[in-house]
């Protein structure tokens, strides 16, 4: 009790009332009907939503056990896809998958980090607001649209310079493309096309805004405070991004990649809009052919068996686990960040 | 503070109240009598533009030079890349003659941070320009807004035809979804934020464990339930079940982020004046998060119009306008974009492309509400809200003076309403909030 002081002439004495029938009282708050009946409906959503996310868990590591079962581990190993001879896996598709979204992470980490650092950091306080608009509204635009891009306007546009890399930097594995002799005026460039490349710039632009605008949100809560520490300590511009913006928004970038890749892991019509299906592992990423989970299920549910949909299942699971972890990588790491601690 | 104590004895005369001492007025003016310049704040100096504006001539010469003389190049990418690669090194050196190793740096990466901005929103601004372009053989059409494809064959042209069923389809489908989700989606998430508790914590690991739900799998598990296990035909119902289970864990998510930034003191003095649970919920928590929770809704939902997976799966794609959800295949418009696009038909691309454009004209249209509605953090209120809340208190003021009024004069006679003058009130240009809109 050190807030009481002893003034001259007051004194200050604490005493504890002594009553006989002190005892402590019943603290029982009477919920009426009106509100039971609001929790009952309230949690019953809740378990509704329960039920339908939880069966659709079920549902697949049901369905997709079944195909397990026949598959056993070579499911994991094996790069064709014939469930009908019972023998199918995912290794070609999985590889794919990551391939493309590995190559979407390259183009659009770059362009994220850079546009959220010109918005939050570079931009003139009048067209910032325009800017997130426009991105936050391209994070919007439905895949379908960058896939008609895509086809259309990308894949032609970009052959010669994937036959500028491979001719130059063909001696990197991943850029190697078989079949293609850089010495001969006559090749073809066709070899070129369909390509993980191809599909994994289309799903980085696409992916990039949603990036970009996670990234320029923590970047815009980086401590006032700090900022201007350090420019009054005499650091530039990117001294002060160096040294405050980016280890304060570190969780962030991370957090947004993470997501980005996400999303590009389950990117559908666009990959299959690009690509041609190919069913083995090809870790030359401008040679024609490619594949992703996604887009093998949207090529092959149609007319197929129930172990053929079983067998789909099965891949759409492996898929849903992958995107889980790194969707709660991405959440863990941005709510453990100094950024992330304040927001949600 | 001893300064101001101790310094009074001694300060000037001209000093009128001796309890304050200011320090004598500071001069402008140089020593040797010339006035002082005002200096620039700003953040950008003449050296600068003349340097990038000579960086830039230079490198696009030597370029050019490099392409026509010295080097086997060709292609505008190339002369683009290249150029840039020039200037970047000119423009290092040349900052390098005038400045220390750290400023070099900074206005290097300034360069390079603009020119990925810029690149970024050129990539987009050009998939927005190429698909409206590419629509444009379409568009102008009218019949492409009335009619569907029924009557039109692969090689008509596209004066045959319209894209009516897959709009009508799409406004279906999502009007399903959205009578499905906003009812269980808000509850939902009123569930998560008002009661706190371990199931509660548990629904949300799971709803948020779901929003990495791929949009294919989702159309799957629809396809595999409601098509081969129940034995239903696709139709525009499945697919809205399909666009639900997508489109909930993210409505739920989002509403529950607004939810929980309602400020507790507002509910606590909601409880502290008796109301209960759900009126606190009705009459405090919903309406102060509502613009919150609308944005919310409409960015779902515009998730939700433009997924091609769900509906490619469950649908079934047809060229009949079909008004009836749950007999008889539908499409809707990222389904038809993508069917228009696999045929090799000039006119159907064509097509294809401005499906796409109404598609994305009618998400930017549900973006434009949500900006127009959202942007404001809960229990901020708009300048209309404002003057009304400030109306109806000077109209209670009014009433209780003539109560009090009436009360010592006659109080048996009503006291009529007044009409009151109309105050003109400031506009108050509401500052944003950083970080009020939900993530997607």
């Amino acid at each position: 009790m050190s807030m009481l002081r002893s003034e001259p002439g007051v004194t200050a004495v604490l005493t504890t009332p002594i009553l006989p029938s002190d005892s402590p009282r019943a603290l029982r708050s009477a919920t009426d009907v009106p509100d039971r009946i609001f929790r009952v409906i309230a949690s019953s959503s809740g378990t509704i939503v329960l039920i339908v996310m939880g069966l659709v868990g079920l549902f697949l590591a049901i369905r997709g056990y079944q195909a397990l079962a026949v598959a056993g581990p070579a499911f994991i190993t094996e790069p064709s896809w014939n469930p009908n001879s019972g023998t199918f896996g995912i290794a070609a598709v999985l590889s794919g998958t990551f391939f493309i979204a590995l190559t979407a992470l390259v183009t659009a980490v770059p362009l994220a980090l850079g546009t959220a650092l010109y918005i939050s950091e570079y931009a003139p306080g009048r067209i910032r607001g325009v800017l997130v608009s426009i991105v936050d509204l391209m994070a919007a635009v439905p895949s379908v649209v960058y896939g008609l891009w895509g086809v259309f306007f990308l894949s032609p546009a970009i052959l010669p310079l994937s036959q500028w890399i491979t001719t130059y930097f063909g001696w990197i594995p991943i850029f190697a493309v078989s079949g293609f002799d850089a010495n001969d005026p006559l090749a073809s460039p066709t070899v070129f096309s369909a390509s993980t490349f191809i599909a994994g710039i289309v799903v980085g632009l696409m992916v990039a805004p949603i990036a970009s605008s996670i990234m320029r949100e923590v970047f815009t809560q980086a401590p006032i405070g700090e900022r201007e520490g350090a420019l009054a300590l005499g650091s530039t511009k990117w001294g002060m991004i160096r040294s405050v913006v980016l280890p304060f928004g570190r969780g962030g970038m991370i957090g947004g990649t993470m997501l980005g890749l996400g999303r590009a892991l389950g990117e559908t019509i666009a990959v299959y809009l690009i690509i041609s299906p190919v069913f083995v592992i090809q870790p030359h990423i401008l040679e024609k052919g490619a594949n992703s989970i996604a887009a093998l299920i949207a090529l092959r549910y149609n007319e197929a068996s129930a172990f053929e949909i079983s067998a789909l299942m099965a891949a759409g699971l492996a898929l849903f686990l992958v995107t889980l972890v790194v969707n709660f990588g991405a959440s863990t790491i941005i709510a453990r960040s100094r950024s992330g601690s304040q927001s949600d | 503070m001893t300064d101001l104590l101790q310094r009074p004895a001694e300060a000037p005369a001209r000093v009128s109240n001796p309890r304050t001492w200011t320090h004598p007025e500071p001069t402008n003016a140089d020593p040797s009598g010339t006035p002082e310049v005002r200096r620039a704040t700003g953040t950008i100096r003449v050296v600068d533009v003349i340097r990038a504006v000579g960086c830039a001539a230079a490198s696009i010469g030597l370029t050019a030079w490099f392409f026509v003389y010295a080097l086997p190049l060709q292609g505008g990418l190339g002369f683009v890349v290249l150029a840039y690669l020039i200037f970047l090194v000119l423009f290092t050196i040349l900052t390098a003659f005038d400045e220390n190793g750290p400023a070099v740096r900074d206005r290097v990466i300034s360069v390079v941070v603009q020119s990925l901005a810029f690149l970024m929103l050129l990539a987009l601004a050009v998939v927005v320009i190429y698909t409206v372009g590419r629509g444009l053989d379409a568009l102008p059409h009218a019949n492409f807004f009335t009619q569907d494809m029924s009557n039109a064959g692969p090689l008509d042209p596209v004066t045959r035809g319209g894209v009516i069923h897959a709009v009508v389809g799409t406004l279906i489908m999502i009007t399903i979804a959205l009578a499905i989700s906003i009812p269980l989606g808000v509850t939902t998430a009123v569930f998560l934020s008002e009661f706190p508790g371990r199931y509660s914590r548990f629904v949300r690991t799971v709803v948020e464990a779901m929003t990495a739900l791929p949009s294919i799998v989702a159309g799957l598990f629809i396809y595999a339930t409601v098509i081969v296990f129940l034995g239903f035909n696709r139709s525009g119902f499945a697919a809205s079940l399909a666009i639900t289970v997508m489109m909930l864990p993210i409505i739920i998510r989002s509403a529950d982020v607004v939810l929980r930034l309602v400020p507790g003191n507002l509910k606590e003095a909601s409880r502290a004046l008796g109301a209960s649970t759900w009126r606190t919920v009705w009459h405090v928590t919903l309406p102060t998060a509502r613009s919150g929770l609308t944005t919310a809704v409409i960015l779902g939902t515009a998730r939700g119009i433009g997924e091609t997976s769900p509906v490619l799966l469950t649908a079934g794609a047809t060229t009949y306008l079909n008004l009836n959800p749950l007999v008889g295949p539908m499409t809707s418009l990222p389904l038809t974009a993508f069917t228009f696009v696999k045929s090799p038909e000039p006119a159907m691309i064509a097509r294809g492309f401005g499906t796409a454009a109404v598609l994305m004209a009618l998400v930017l249209v549900l973006f434009s509400i949500a900006r127009l509605i959202g942007g404001r953090g809960p229990g901020q209120l708009s300048n209309r809200q404002r003057r009304s809340r400030q109306r109806t208190s000077q109209e209670d003021n009014l009433r209780f003076r003539a109560r009090e009024a009436g009360a010592v004069a006659e109080p048996s006679v009503p006291v009529p309403r007044l009409s009151l003058p109309k105050i003109p009130l400031p506009r108050i240009k509401l500052p944003r909030l950083p970080g009020r809109r939900p993530r997607p």
